[in-house]
């Protein structure tokens, strides 16, 4: 077990320092920041005051250099356009992309695995069909068309719900978030249900194949068979095993929802890091996407390593390999 | 001999499709006595299986039984509800499945797994529910059942599973076990050892077994009376010796010509040429006719059946001679 995690997290590092080659190489080759941060009109001496502030004058390699030097430590550069370091700037922003990203994902788990769940087990039903149909219109309506649907149906026919920004925040056990306060959920609910409707519906296919597929499996036949209650039946046998599949999707949709909510963020004006990100790469301010990208890659890896730890809690077969390789 | 504690009478088990009505069990009739073992023989979609579960009743969507009947000590099961049948399975009926690597949920222990057979139906504690696993387990010749009730399915051999799952059969005393192919899926060693521990369960426990199976030669040592089906019908029926000593129809010679071990060395496998009919277009008459040798114009009318002897019935209109 413990071997285990140590290989993964040293493979991670690995996979952290590829990629912040790769990042730093592809951001290099977008274009120079020196063209759009330096006003045309500046003098050609003061050009190059701004170009070796920067550190733009030095070989793409020593740039990497210093900049990985620095990132070990912390320091993530100063954002060109801020004039802040990049942490501080992506610190700010992070509690909104957080608090919006978590409760789409809540929203999208509870609505899809128990329909997805039903669908599966009575996929002839009306009731399974709806549930198929819904998911179809969900991954169908792009992201964009259904936000602005939102607003328009809720924020101005109905005005019920208010459209843009976070709402008011309140720091509790030294978190500050708007899910403290009525108002923040007032704000966060429209926008967090926009972004989760593309994953409920996905998750409800997932859940509904794999309970389908389960279903047929002589275990299940097995379980009935033993008398065994309907109900027990569906959560001790169908539903665990559906688990194992449904855990690796969930987990890679999850780590999307906290990370792109690019869309959805601007569509609906929310100060969170999407918003951010298409603002850094339309400056080129190179610190800051950098600090992005790579928050984006440690969160992918954060999460793909906790659903490997699940896997290795339900499933024993996960854990008999991994003895078996180490 | 006792009288038979479980009769199928006429059962008809139907899947309406869209593609149209698949009748997979088509008047099937037989009885069971306590300490007897009944082989349903037949190749692929026969209605084996179908009849299995529909015993069971474990007769999913869009299928179901259309007519007839199946009773336990007098109890019509067809009739009961959903939960009442719940509460006979495992308790009066056990099964057994085919593949003893599917049989098991890959993610319980094998305690959990019986223990849950158990709980299900009886009111009792873990401490009686653990002594009446290693009862079972060392009944079916499990070594060491104290260290398989901690294991997970996927450290047994496929052979000591199927232990495992002929051992929850067994635990709550079931009055017959249905056992659709529970050697298929081993090798041929592994299966006389199962085979060997059933059949002494059976003689002591005085179980009614119906094993159904497409492997004849298991069966000749196995079972005192055999059934063969096709394509979802009755073609004969009779003790063992009656069926594997003279038979007289002619599917069942064919069946039993194709055994390998009965033929010389060094010769052509005998096949039955031809296919099974499809199952959603049925005429009235023998659903073999097509592929007879013997077959006329009568055998496109219905089959009735014809008593040989007390035990051995056949439904052809050209059986062999004796």
């Amino acid at each position: 077990m413990l071997s285990f995690v140590l290989q993964r997290l040293l493979q991670s590092v690995v996979v952290v320092f590829v990629l912040s080659i790769v990042l730093f190489v592809g951001i290099w080759l977008i274009g120079n920041p020196a063209d759009i941060l330096i006003s045309s009109e500046a003098s050609e001496a003061d050009r190059l005051a701004a170009i070796t502030a920067l550190g733009l004058d030095k070989p793409l390699w020593q740039q990497y250099l210093t900049f990985l030097g620095n990132a070990v430590q912390g320091d993530w550069g100063t954002s060109f356009v801020y004039k802040e370091p990049a942490t501080s700037i992506l610190l700010q922003r992070l509690p909104a992309s957080l608090e919006l990203g978590l409760v789409a994902f809540v929203i999208a788990i509870v609505a899809s695995v128990p329909a997805g769940l039903y669908a599966g087990l009575k996929p002839e039903s009306l009731l399974g069909r709806g549930v198929m149909t819904f998911s179809l219109i969900g991954v169908s309506i792009p992201t964009f068309w259904q936000g602005m649907l939102l607003i328009v149906a809720f924020g101005i026919a109905l005005p019920i719900l208010p459209v843009g920004d976070r709402g008011a925040v309140a720091t509790h056990f030294g978190i500050t978030s708007s899910l403290w306060t009525l108002d923040g959920w007032s704000h966060v609910i429209m926008p967090a249900f926009s972004l989760a409707l593309l994953k409920m519906s996905l998750l409800m296919r997932v859940t509904r194949a794999a309970t389908m597929e389960i279903s047929r499996l002589d275990f299940v036949k097995f379980a009935y068979a033993k008398g065994v209650r309907s109900r027990k039946v569906v959560v001790r046998h169908i539903l665990r095993n559906a688990l194992v599949p449904l855990i690796t999707v969930t987990g890679i949709e999850l780590a999307n929802l906290l990370a792109y909510g690019v869309i959805t963020e601007t569509v609906f004006s929310w100060p969170g890091l999407g918003k951010l990100l298409i603002n850094s790469i339309k400056v080129l301010d190179r610190p800051l996407i950098v600090a992005q990208l790579t928050y984006t890659a440690l969160l992918f890896i954060a999460i793909n390593f906790i659903v490997d730890i699940l896997h290795m809690a339900i499933d024993p077969r996960v854990k008999s390999v991994l003895r078996r390789a180490a | 001999m006792t009288e038979p504690f479980f009769q199928v009478d006429g059962l008809n088990t139907w899947f309406f499709t869209r593609q149209g009505v698949i009748k997979s069990v088509r008047d099937i009739s037989f009885d069971l006595r306590r300490g007897e073992v009944l082989g349903i023989v037949g190749e692929s979609g026969s209605g084996k299986s179908v009849t299995g579960m529909s015993i069971m009743g474990q007769i999913d969507e869009p299928g179901r039984i259309v007519s007839g009947s199946i009773s336990l000590d007098g109890q019509e099961l067809t009739a009961l509800t959903f939960e009442e049948m719940r509460r006979f399975r495992g308790r009066k009926i056990a099964m057994v499945f085919q593949n003893p690597l599917m049989t098991l949920n890959p993610l319980m222990r094998v305690r959990d797994q019986m223990y849950e057979a158990i709980s299900e139906h009886e009111d009792v504690s873990r401490r009686q529910m653990h002594d009446r696993c290693i009862e079972v387990l060392m009944a079916v010749g499990i070594p060491s059942p104290e260290e398989r009730l901690n294991a997970y399915p996927h450290e047994m051999s496929g052979g000591m599973r199927q232990r495992v799952v002929i051992a929850t059969a067994l635990l709550l005393g079931p009055d017959m076990i249905i056992a659709d192919e529970p050697t298929t899926a081993l090798d041929v060693t592994i299966q006389a050892q199962i085979i060997y521990h059933i059949r002494r369960q059976i003689d002591e426990r005085g179980l009614g077994m119906v094993w159904i199976t497409h492997d004849l030669s298991t069966l000749s040592e196995l079972a005192d009376r055999i059934m063969v089906m096709y394509a979802g019908a009755m073609m004969e029926i009779g003790t063992t010796e009656d069926i594997i000593g003279v038979p007289r129809h002619p599917y069942t010679r064919k069946l039993l010509g194709s055994v390998p071990s009965r033929n010389t060395p060094g010769e052509k496998l005998r096949q039955i040429p031809g296919n099974m009919p499809s199952l959603l277009s049925l005429g009235k008459g023998c659903p073999f006719a097509s592929r007879c040798e013997r077959a006329t114009e009568i055998c496109g009318e219905p089959v009735p059946a014809t008593q040989l002897s007390a035990t051995h019935h056949i439904w052809c209109y050209h059986p062999f001679e004796e």
